[in-house]
């Protein structure tokens, strides 16, 4: 990366070109890219800490997102408390599971692209265009996905033209594919999605929403050893995002842990979570 | 070979600064001003999709007069700037003084450069701190020179006398209507014949420390624009009696009395929360 010592703006700044972020590094400064780097041919999927399981459902008035809290290294826990659901933009949040060091990176460029975009056009992007965005993204990333440092985001957010939420899954490819109604991502997703299957309900209000995904993180982590559930003595719970026609807004503390409290307190009577209430 | 004139250096560069300034004056004027919350940029404008004054970062606003395409680039060379600074290091280490210097040390390097033709153009890099003291406004003119304004900055078109009007009437800590009704009423105050600026030749935006985003930025709609100014009695109207819009004697006390009254207005418009920036309280919008 070069800033100019003299002061003045580099000439690749004030060369017209595109309204991307990441072409803009690519041409100027490609050593800011992730992806671009180049590791031999090892294996690090054991070395670096991984994000788990991510989570998103659909409600009538948009989306919900949900991670739980761990990261992992091979069998240890190498954080109690990582993040893994952020805003995307205004309208829409993005989520990772997989190498935590990418997949924090991404996120950070993927926020910078779409603002980038929507400050040098005036406009903001469509979703399916924000969608796209993060499909180019994962691709760069290729090359460190066959070694072990795949990032495996989810991407969600209400889309103003269909007047609804939106969820798109990933694979390690760049590949996209539109979800219905919910969808769930990481080493704890098999599980996680059993649970989103039984109770989802298309009619499900924005609490109820978030209540079944943190349902569906807390059955993962039942079953799967590297999906954290809620730390009830250092009080450490999901991140949820939720995203309406209003932006997105990360549920407070308090509301996720009453929301956290109240499964739990109802695991106490019956600890695989919620029955369902009828088998027809 | 032929011999080529002798110019002096002073004769050059005031030859290339007279080129500037007459491309300048050409346009019409934008005004920043500060207000109790933030800064306003009010600029004349008719059209909707070029833009004179635009977001380049969290806190950080730009405006500019002159020719288009040159401040155009310009600011697409801020926003690069910006975020690349941001995304190689953090949000809070964009600032306005490192993007006002780049763009001085351009405009300078332009300028003195014989190749180049100089940039006719006038910018504004404006940036909010937590309080009103802590706000940044710096002007930048076609050569590169740099200053560091307090209160107000105008540019563009009849630059002096939207100056004058706005020095008169401009006191700190003016709420956000009373800035409004003061910058349109500056910008109709160009000529000797005072003009009544529509919503529609207008562009607005602020700065607003008071919105719970990150990005502080935000444009004031057409419709917003109409409501607020037919809330506060527009100064020329104050003046319709007196026979000349620049007569001196009656001007004072009629033109103070806009004033104050635009003031009552502002405190009026914040009752019902209507103005600018929509109730932001996350509290409010809570979608569950």
């Amino acid at each position: 990366m070069t800033f100019d010592a003299s002061g003045r703006l580099p000439e690749a700044f004030l060369t017209p070109g595109g309204s991307s972020f990441m072409d803009f590094l690519a041409g100027h400064a490609p050593d800011l890219l992730p992806g671009r780097r180049s590791l031999g041919q090892a294996d690090f999927s054991d070395q670096v800490p991984h994000g788990t399981t991510i989570v998103a459902a659909t409600f009538a008035g948009g989306v919900v997102m949900a991670g739980d809290r761990r990261a992992t290294i091979g069998n240890v826990i190498a954080s109690k408390d990582i993040e893994k659901v952020f805003p995307a933009d205004e309208y829409s949040a993005v989520a990772f599971a997989g190498s935590a060091g990418f997949g924090i990176e991404m996120v950070r460029l993927f926020q910078v692209e779409l603002e980038h975009y929507e400050k040098l056009e005036g406009a903001t992007l469509s979703l399916d265009g924000k969608s796209n965005r993060l499909s180019a993204l994962i691709r760069g990333n290729l090359a460190m996905a066959m070694q072990g440092l795949a990032v495996v985001p989810l991407f969600a957010g209400y889309d103003h033209d269909r007047k609804g939420g939106r969820i798109f899954s990933y694979d390690a490819t760049g590949g996209r594919y539109e979800e219905t109604h919910f969808h769930s991502v990481g080493s704890g997703s098999l599980f996680a999605r059993g649970s989103l299957k039984k109770l989802y309900r298309e009619d499900l209000s924005a609490t109820d929403c978030a209540t079944v995904a943190i349902q569906s993180l807390i059955d993962a982590a039942d079953d799967d050893s590297a999906t954290g559930g809620p730390d009830m003595l250092r009080r450490i719970f999901p991140v949820v995002g939720v995203v309406t026609a209003d932006g997105y807004q990360r549920l407070p503390e308090e509301e996720v842990a009453g929301l956290v409290d109240a499964a739990w307190a109802q695991r106490h009577n019956r600890p695989d979570g919620p029955a369902s209430a009828s088998l027809t | 070979m032929s011999t080529p004139f002798y110019v002096s250096p002073e004769q050059l560069m005031r030859d290339r600064a007279d080129f500037a300034r007459k491309g300048i004056a050409k346009g019409r004027s934008a005004i920043a001003l500060q207000y109790a919350d933030g800064i306003l940029f009010v600029a004349e404008n008719r059209s909707p999709a070029l833009h004179k004054v635009a977001e380049i970062y969290d806190r950080m606003a730009f405006a500019a007069v002159g020719r288009y395409n040159e401040f155009e680039n310009l600011r697409i060379a801020g926003v690069r700037l910006a975020d690349m600074r941001g995304y190689s290091y953090d949000r809070r280490d964009v600032t306005g003084r490192a993007l006002a210097n780049a763009y001085a040390q351009t405009l300078g390097a332009i300028f003195s450069s014989g190749g180049e033709k100089p940039l006719e153009v006038e910018i504004l890099v404006a940036e909010i701190g937590a309080t009103t003291a802590d706000d940044q406004i710096y002007r930048l003119t076609y050569d590169g020179s740099i200053a560091d304004v307090r209160g107000y900055a105008v540019m563009g078109g009849q630059a002096e006398q939207v100056a004058e009007y706005v020095g008169e009437h401009f006191q700190e800590g003016i709420s956000l209507a009373g800035a409004l009704r003061l910058a349109v009423d500056a910008l109709g105050h160009d000529g000797n014949e005072v003009r009544e600026l529509t919503p529609d030749q207008l562009e607005v935006a602020v700065l607003d420390r008071t919105r719970t985003q990150v990005r502080k930025f935000k444009r004031v709609s057409e419709e917003t624009l109409a409501r607020i100014l037919s809330e506060s009695r527009p100064a020329v109207e104050a003046l319709a009696d007196a026979e000349e819009a620049d007569a001196t004697a009656t001007e004072e006390p009629a033109a103070e009395g806009a004033a104050t009254d635009s003031s009552s207005a502002a405190g009026a418009s914040a009752d019902d929360d209507a103005p600018v920036a929509p109730p932001e309280d996350p509290d409010d919008t809570r979608p569950l």
